[in-house]
């Protein structure tokens, strides 16, 4: 019963974010600010996983394919097609409902515990829109290109990892990646990026909106917001690659 | 003028307002006293509407604000100033932009007017040079006033304060006290504040509520205040030691 109370409150939540809007200048600049607080911050950390996982990725697939008989440029195609299908838009979404989730539902919960959001409230304010909507469409518009870039970097971080150990030449490597390309792939990453960055700012948001009490229940809505959106990413994970790729 | 009618609040078996019946004036200080849990700070976020009543009415100048659509509602709100507990100021915003964020959000003036406007609400709470710093980086009394600054940046017609002298030493708490008094007596505004402090209710109490268990026990002005004959009222009152010595010289 509490579960369908909740999801109701979340539908009641998303429905008071994307109606009932201020001013539109308002939110030019809140989603600049978000961009930058929620997307360029989040480069660094995205490069460094994404060069180990494409570097992992690579000494993986090699290790699997030890028969003398496939070519070795198989290792930079696996890798390719791995990197872009699953682990950057999932695994670094993943990554990401870790640090920019548990920052939305924290920085919001504080919001709402030190009556911060109540003072938006009585000024006449659409809180709820005025916090939440300029991260969505921060995420939305920023996440995309951090996979790209965690793509781009997984297959440098592949090529250094299959150069230095000599498991697969630059050249093999090189081929491999280029091999058969479908830019379709590209396109069910970036659309799984999408609906990711969606769910992770709209359910880490409602957690941290919907806070009550004190500094312990703001922790609690941060990690129940990371877990919930972690399930809901590999739910969907699951629906989306059966709709376009099944 | 605001008017309370019959108000109720319950949260599961627990009755958090009982039957409130109250009327605050236009420019005077309308102060809603009693213990810790009596409801004090329920009865302000219902006439915010940050709770809902189960029952009752609340009436802005005649408007009935509990039967009105979301959009009036938010009308009303504009024209309410309110100054929280712990100040609510923005953490991530400038003291400056703490203040112009209710121009910034309702107002459409210009900026070049906001700026105005930030400058004289905050001379007019004694701040200089703050208005670059972060909340955090100003004492409990100067985000008080910093507070009462972005309360009456839309001009109000209305100000509420929830405990606005909480967590203050008495000198801050009387600078803070003598602001509200003289901004409501100049703007002529229905100020509610809510409060325990007994200074507070003998300094700028004009009209005085007590409640206890959600209900009005007693109401009345500062001068009939400390002579009452209800025994709950002077229960409250006389359980502080300076209290209890002052009725024994009475």
């Amino acid at each position: 019963m509490d579960f369908l109370i909740a999801i109701g409150q979340y539908i009641l939540f998303l429905k008071s974010v994307f109606f009932k809007l201020e001013k539109k200048r308002i939110y030019y600049s809140r989603i600049i600010d978000e961009i930058n607080i929620l997307g360029m911050s989040s480069i660094g950390f995205v490069a460094f996983i994404s060069v180990f996982v494409g570097a992992v990725v690579t000494l993986q697939v090699a290790y699997n394919m030890e028969n003398p008989l496939l070519p070795t440029y198989l290792i930079g195609l696996s890798s390719r097609d791995s990197l872009i299908l699953e682990f950057s838009p999932t695994m670094i979404s993943l990554v990401l409902a870790g640090k920019i989730g548990s920052h939305i539902a924290s920085s919001i919960g504080t919001m709402r515990v030190t009556e911060q959001i109540d003072a938006m409230d009585v000024m006449g304010i659409n809180s709820a829109s005025y916090l939440v909507l300029p991260k969505v469409v921060a995420t939305i518009l920023i996440n995309p290109f951090l996979i790209i870039l965690s793509i781009a970097l997984g297959l440098v971080g592949g090529w250094l990892a299959g150069d230095l150990t000599g498991i697969c030449p630059t050249e093999d490597y090189l081929l491999g990646i280029q091999y058969q390309f479908i830019p379709f792939n590209l396109a069910y990453a970036i659309i799984k990026t999408i609906i990711f960055a969606f769910i992770i700012t709209t359910v880490c948001a409602f957690f941290g909106y919907t806070t009550k009490g004190g500094a312990l229940e703001v922790g609690q809505a941060s990690t129940q917001g990371v877990v919930y959106t972690s399930i809901l990413i590999i739910i969907c994970n699951y629906l989306i690659t059966n709709l376009m790729l099944g | 003028m605001i008017e309370i009618k019959n108000i109720s609040k319950s949260f599961g078996e627990k009755k958090v307002l009982n039957n409130l019946t109250a009327k605050f004036d236009k420019g005077q200080i309308n102060l809603i006293i009693g213990k810790s849990g009596s409801g004090k700070t329920m009865s302000i976020k219902c006439m915010l509407g940050l709770q809902n009543v189960d029952k009752g009415s609340i009436f802005f100048d005649g408007i009935d604000f509990t039967k009105i659509k979301e959009k009036e509602r938010r009308n009303i709100r504009r024209e309410i100033g309110v100054v929280f507990q712990g100040s609510a100021l923005f953490d991530s915003m400038t003291i400056e932009d703490n203040v112009m964020f209710p121009l910034k959000m309702t107002s459409g003036m210009f900026s070049k007017d906001m700026r105005k406007r930030v400058d004289f609400c905050l001379e007019r709470v004694d701040l200089h040079n703050v208005s670059k710093l972060y909340p955090s980086e100003l004492s409990g009394g100067m985000q008080k006033r910093v507070a009462i600054a972005r309360a009456i940046a839309l001009n109000p017609k209305y100000l509420f304060c929830d405990e606005p002298n909480s967590g203050l030493d008495p000198t801050t708490s009387k600078v803070i006290d003598n602001l509200l008094k003289e901004i409501t007596y100049e703007y002529n505004i229905t100020t509610v504040i809510n409060t325990h402090d007994m200074n507070s209710v003998l300094e700028i109490g004009d009209n005085i509520i007590f409640i206890q268990d959600g209900s009005k026990k007693w109401s009345g002005g500062r001068d009939d205040f400390l002579k009452s004959n209800n025994s709950e009222l002077n229960e409250f009152i006389f359980s502080s030691a300076t209290f209890s010595k002052l009725k024994s010289i009475m």
